[in-house]
C-alpha cells in the first residue's frame, strides 16, 4: 500500500509519527519487529534513505532498539511508550486547537460540543 | 557524477546553457520543468549518446562520459524501441549479448515482480505491461548510473505504482544513482531524494525534496510553480 502524504512537511517525519500511532494503538507491540529498511521503503512507496532516516529518528526516540544481525524491535520499556503516547497526545490536541483558532471558535464553544458529543455517545 | 558549465546546441540553437551539478552515489534525483525545458537532451549527454557542445561530464572522478559508457550507465529512453514480435525472453536475450552487465535472471525477476508473461510477444501486451517490460530489460542490468527519461508517462496509476516499487525493490542505491525525468511530480516525490528543476535550457534550482517540505513546507510541485514564477492556469 502507497501512502499519501501531507505536502507540507516531511515525509521521514510522517512516517515516524505513522509508527508511533501504531504502537500507542498496540498494532505494533512492545518487542515486535520492524521490517528490514528495504521492506518497509517498498511496502510504504518511498525512498530507501527516507526510510534509513525514519529508523535513526525511532531509534534517538528510544522508541526502537537495534539488535545487531537480528534487526530493528519496538522498545519493550513501557515508560517510553507512555512517554510518546503523552507526546502525541498533546500534539493532537495543538494541531486541534490551532484548526480551532484558524476558524475563530472559541475553546469554550468547541468544549460544548465535544461534551455533547461525548454524551451522544 | 559531475557536470561542469555543460552547454549543447543543435543547428545553432542553444538547447541547455552553462549547467553545472553532480550527481551523488546512492542517491534517487528527480528531472523536472516543462515540455522543452531540456530534459531528454540533457539525459542524452550524461549517456554518452550526444556529446556537449562545451563543458564536461565525468564519471567516477575523472572519466569523460562517452559512447563507451554504455556498459556502466544504463539509459532507458522515452521512445518504445521494441519489436513487437519478440517476446520479453527474447529481448532479453538481445540485451544479454549486448550488455556485459545484463542478468537475465534478474530481469526474469522483475518481470515476475511486476506480473508481466516473458513468453508473450509484446505486441500482444497492452501499453502498461509493455511499460512493465521496457522497465524488466532496463532493470536486468547492474549499471552504475540508471537514466531513465519519462518511465512512466502514458501509464494507468497502477502501472505507474508498480514501476515505482520496482525502481525501491531492484535498483541498489547503495552502489549506484538513479536519475529519472518526470511530469508526475506528485507521485514520484517519495521515491526522490533531490530534484533538479530545468527551464528553458538552464538549470533553476537543485535542492533536497525533505529539506524543501522541512525549511518551505511545501512539496515539490509548489516548488517548482514557484520557482517558474507564473501562475498554473
Amino acid at each position: 500500500m502507497t501512502i499519501d502524504f501531507a505536502k507540507d512537511r516531511p515525509i521521514y517525519l510522517q512516517l515516524v509519527e505513522s509508527i508511533c500511532g501504531d504502537v500507542i494503538k498496540g498494532k505494533l507491540k512492545p518487542g515486535d519487529k520492524l521490517a528490514s529498511v528495504r521492506e518497509f521503503a517498498l511496502e510504504s512507496g518511498v525512498n530507501v534513505n527516507t526510510v534509513q532516516r525514519v529508523y535513526k529518528e525511532l531509534e534517538m526516540m528510544e522508541l526502537t532498539e537495534t539488535k545487531r544481525g537480528q534487526g530493528t524491535f519496538i522498545t519493550t520499556d513501557d515508560g517510553v511508550i507512555h512517554t510518546i503516547r503523552e507526546q502525541m497526545k498533546e500534539q493532537v490536541a495543538m494541531q486541534f486547537i490551532t484548526s480551532i483558532e484558524s476558524f475563530g471558535f472559541t475553546l469554550d464553544e468547541i468544549i460544548e460540543v465535544l461534551k455533547s458529543k461525548k454524551g451522544g455517545n | 557524477m559531475e557536470v561542469q558549465q555543460l552547454s549543447f546546441q543543435y543547428k545553432r540553437k542553444t538547447i541547455l546553457e552553462q549547467l553545472t551539478f553532480s550527481i551523488p552515489q546512492g542517491q534517487i534525483v528527480g528531472l523536472i520543468g516543462e515540455n522543452g525545458s531540456g530534459k531528454s537532451t540533457l539525459l542524452k549527454l550524461m549517456a554518452g549518446i550526444l556529446a556537449p557542445s562545451s563543458g564536461k561530464i565525468e564519471l567516477n572522478g575523472g572519466e569523460k562520459v562517452t559512447r563507451r559508457h554504455t556498459n556502466k550507465i544504463a539509459y532507458l529512453p522515452d521512445i518504445d524501441l521494441f519489436y513487437e514480435k519478440q517476446t520479453g525472453d527474447e529481448v532479453f536475450a538481445f540485451y544479454e549479448s549486448q550488455f556485459d552487465d545484463f542478468s537475465k535472471e534478474k530481469a526474469k525477476e522483475v518481470a515476475s515482480f511486476l506480473q508481466v508473461p516473458t513468453n508473450v510477444k509484446l505486441g500482444n501486451l497492452s501499453k502498461g505491461n509493455r511499460g512493465r517490460m521496457k522497465l524488466a530489460a532496463f532493470l536486468g542490468r547492474n549499471a552504475e548510473l540508471y537514466l531513465m527519461d519519462e518511465p512512466f508517462a502514458g501509464l494507468d496509476p497502477l502501472a505507474r505504482e508498480s514501476l515505482l516499487k520496482a525502481i525501491i525493490k531492484f535498483i541498489d542505491t547503495e552502489h549506484c544513482s538513479v536519475v529519472l525525468s518526470t511530469h508526475e511530480v506528485n507521485e514520484v516525490e517519495p521515491i526522490l531524494d533531490q530534484v533538479m528543476l530545468l527551464k528553458d535550457g538552464h538549470l533553476c534550482a537543485m535542492d533536497v525534496v525533505e529539506e524543501i517540505r522541512h525549511e518551505r513546507g511545501e512539496d515539490t510541485v509548489n516548488w517548482m510553480k514557484n520557482l517558474y514564477g507564473k501562475r498554473v492556469r
